[in-house]
């Protein structure tokens, strides 16, 4: 061991730069091989748009495994829960959504997405409290509790909003891209960007510097030792279970609004995507979270620009080439 | 008791009703008469031997697997293209089987092989994601499986419904192919359900237990937990796979819907629930009560929702509406795990308010 003055800076913890590095050489990867930087750039832009909705989604799921070790197999139904609730605002102010006025749009728009967080926040609550709290540190109840909860849920949306597919047009303003030289940047991409980003520096923000934050990282790290300290772990955990299912609902609203259309069904494939960002990323870790999102994009978009037929499978094939690497995840935060 | 290899019920309850059943399907074909009566027997036999191959995973070695319909898939798939390939004859039967049951063996193992890789804890996920990615392969690959629409074929010449065996005797019941080939089913079914038994009742199957409880310590008295998970992987994809093989040649079909889809899945969980987990005979209970209620509950439903339509109450029509049968069913999974993690089966067993230890973590 090293001596240390008093007066010397605490030793730094490693930078683990290579997780943050393979998206990036990715991308650059690419450009060679799509051929025209056009396109290239319109690809790049989508797959981070649709990485920051992913990665919206999977936040809330991947802090609740890291702090309980909860399995939540239900995660998907917040999802179309929020979307549904979406609808609730949105179809009656049809008209200002049509009109071309940003402002008016977001006017609609801004208190859909909170009402929807909202609803899927408090489901959040009556899910813990009902399916979750009975069987802490029970994996194998979690998953037959929380998957009977995705079936309850899907099905009582079936009962109230019936079978069919709900259309969910854009909002006037946001239809259409920008045009930049011969690029073409889809506005409505631009904006996802923009929230999945500030939801990634908000995130960080909170969990790096307020004493929240260090308390939930801590409950990652080590459950006992938090509880052991005097901290009320399973209000942490409660809070962190209805912030996660609310960001869930926010992903389910831009996700509607992405493909234009709800359907109770919509959970079913996000929720193997979802499952593989936060397999990807290492349970538990935020960053981790946010590049695997970005690569499995990455992976749709590219992948299905040059080779279709494997987008079917390249999900798959990533997490297969990442957990060769990495075992564990891109960041293993947990020890478990 | 050597035939269910000392593994008997162990409740007279439980026993009773298991004979029924079996006796029940067992006579179907001359009981109840109707070609949908018949389907639902083969039905039940089919899943019974289903469920209980994912009871050999779920409750015995604790682990939960969402491949399992991806394995009865194969079985289907494989049987449908050969019969569909190479014409309804016996030698696209037998090539529908070995191919079918290596692949899925050969699958599982790559799986199980895999998951080791990573966190015990990624392998439900894991699972899900294949099979996931082969269910939407099958979709996509239409010039093999015929995409959303499946692969419909004939049977062999003795199989066909046509095919008149025995003609009416003097008790009015006629032996056709089509009965022949629910024989062949029930046959097949209970065989593997005798041979699941077995296995979780043999020193292997104690070593799968003793994983479920604590794997940790199963490996420290030297058991090879890997190799024992493997091969458990390995043993339930082979009998799913049969029991996809028999669903094929029943139905005379194989699509996404009827073997590929998630929702098989859901509905193998909930008849393992149901039934009780690690018990093998839960399956076929689970299988019996979860099938006569999707065939018959269901007529039941659309009756009440009626009424309730009628009576004008709001909301209700909706919620018993037949398409939402899975509803209650999830609310009856959910009731399950929660008031009685062992199933029917444990419920039986130990008798009502004794709290057992059930295979929990």
């Amino acid at each position: 061991m090293t001596d240390l003055a008093a007066t010397d800076p605490l030793p730094k913890p490693k930078r683990d730069l290579a997780p943050i590095l393979l998206p990036l050489a990715l991308a650059l990867l690419m450009i060679p091989l799509i051929g025209s930087t056009s396109s290239w750039l319109t690809l790049t832009v989508a797959s981070l748009a649709m990485g920051m909705m992913i990665f919206i989604m999977a936040s809330g799921l991947t802090l609740v495994f890291g702090l309980m070790d909860v399995l939540n197999f239900g995660h998907g139904a917040f999802i179309a829960v929020g979307a549904y609730v979406a609808t609730l605002v949105l179809a009656p102010f049809a008209a200002s959504i049509q009109a071309d006025s940003l402002w008016m749009n977001l006017a609609v728009l801004g208190p859909a997405a909170l009402l929807s967080m909202a609803v899927s926040g408090a489901l959040g609550l009556v899910v813990e409290r009902v399916l979750i709290l009975p069987v802490y540190g029970q994996h194998l109840k979690q998953i037959l509790m929380t998957t009977g909860g995705l079936i309850v849920a899907e099905q009582t949306l079936y009962a109230l909003w019936g079978p069919q597919i709900i259309p969910m047009p854009l909002p006037a303003s946001l239809r259409g891209s920008f045009i930049i030289g011969d690029v073409a940047i889809a506005k409505y991409r631009v904006l996802a960007m923009l929230i999945g980003l500030s939801v990634f520096i908000a995130i960080q923000l909170v969990l790096n510097r307020t004493k929240l934050g260090l308390l939930i990282r801590a409950g990652v790290e080590n459950r006992e030792m938090v509880e052991a300290l005097g901290y009320r772990i399973r209000r942490l955990f409660l809070g962190v279970f209805m912030t996660g299912s609310a960001l869930a609902g926010l992903g389910g609203v831009m996700w509607a609004l992405y493909r234009e259309q709800v359907h109770a069904s919509m959970s079913d494939d996000l929720t193997v995507l979802i499952f593989i960002v936060v397999i990807i990323g290492g349970l538990g870790s935020i960053g981790g979270c946010f590049i695997g999102a970005i690569l499995v994009a990455m992976v749709a978009n590219y992948g299905g620009f040059l080779v279709p037929k494997l987008a079917l499978v390249s999900n798959i094939l990533l997490m297969v080439a990442i957990l060769m690497w990495r075992p564990r995840g891109l960041y293993a935060v947990t020890s478990r | 008791m050597m035939i269910l290899s000392g593994d008997p019920p162990r409740s007279r309850v439980l026993t009773l009703v298991l004979v029924v059943i079996i006796l029940a399907l067992a006579a179907t074909p001359f009981l109840f008469p109707g070609a949908k009566a018949l389907n639902v027997a083969a039905k039940i036999c089919i899943f019974a031997a289903l469920v209980a191959s994912y009871d050999l995973l779920l409750g015995y070695t604790g682990s939960v697997s969402f491949a399992h319909t991806m394995f009865y898939g194969i079985g289907s798939y494989a049987i449908a293209i050969a019969l569909y390939g190479m014409g309804p004859n016996w030698a696209a039967v037998a090539t529908g089987i070995v191919a079918g049951l290596p692949l899925a063996a050969l699958l599982a193992l790559a799986i199980g092989l895999f998951s080791l890789r990573v966190a015990a804890i990624f392998f439900a996920m894991i699972t899900l994601a294949v099979a996931s990615a082969f269910q939407v392969l099958a979709s996509q690959l239409s010039w093999l499986t015929g995409g959303e629409d499946g692969r419909s074929f004939q049977l062999p010449e003795l199989l066909r419904p046509g095919t008149v065996l025995i003609s009416k005797n003097l008790f009015g019941f006629e032996i056709n192919g089509r009965i022949l080939t629910f024989y062949l089913v029930f046959a097949i079914s209970a065989l593997m359900i005798l041979a699941l038994l077995r296995v979780v009742n043999s020193p292997f199957g104690r070593v799968l237990q003793a994983i479920r409880e604590n794997r940790f310590r199963a490996e420290a008295l030297g058991f090879r937990t890997v190799f024992h998970l493997t091969y458990a992987n390995c043993l339930a994809a082979l009998v799913a796979a049969s029991a996809g093989i028999l669903n094929a040649l029943w139905l005379r079909y194989a699509g996404p819907d009827t073997s590929l889809s998630f929702s098989i899945m859901l509905d193998i969980l909930l008849m393992v629930v149901i039934g009780g987990m690690g018990t093998i005979y839960g399956a076929i209970i689970g299988a019996t009560i979860f099938i006569l209620a999707q065939n018959y509950l269901q007529s039941l439903m659309g009756v009440a929702s009626k009424a309730a339509d009628e009576a004008g109450l709001p909301l209700l029509p909706g919620l018993l509406h037949p398409d939402r049968w899975l509803l209650w069913l999830g609310l009856l999974f959910i009731a399950s795990v929660y008031f009685f993690p062992t199933g029917v089966v444990g419920r039986l067993r130990h008798g009502g308010g004794k709290k057992t230890a059930g295979p929990g973590h």
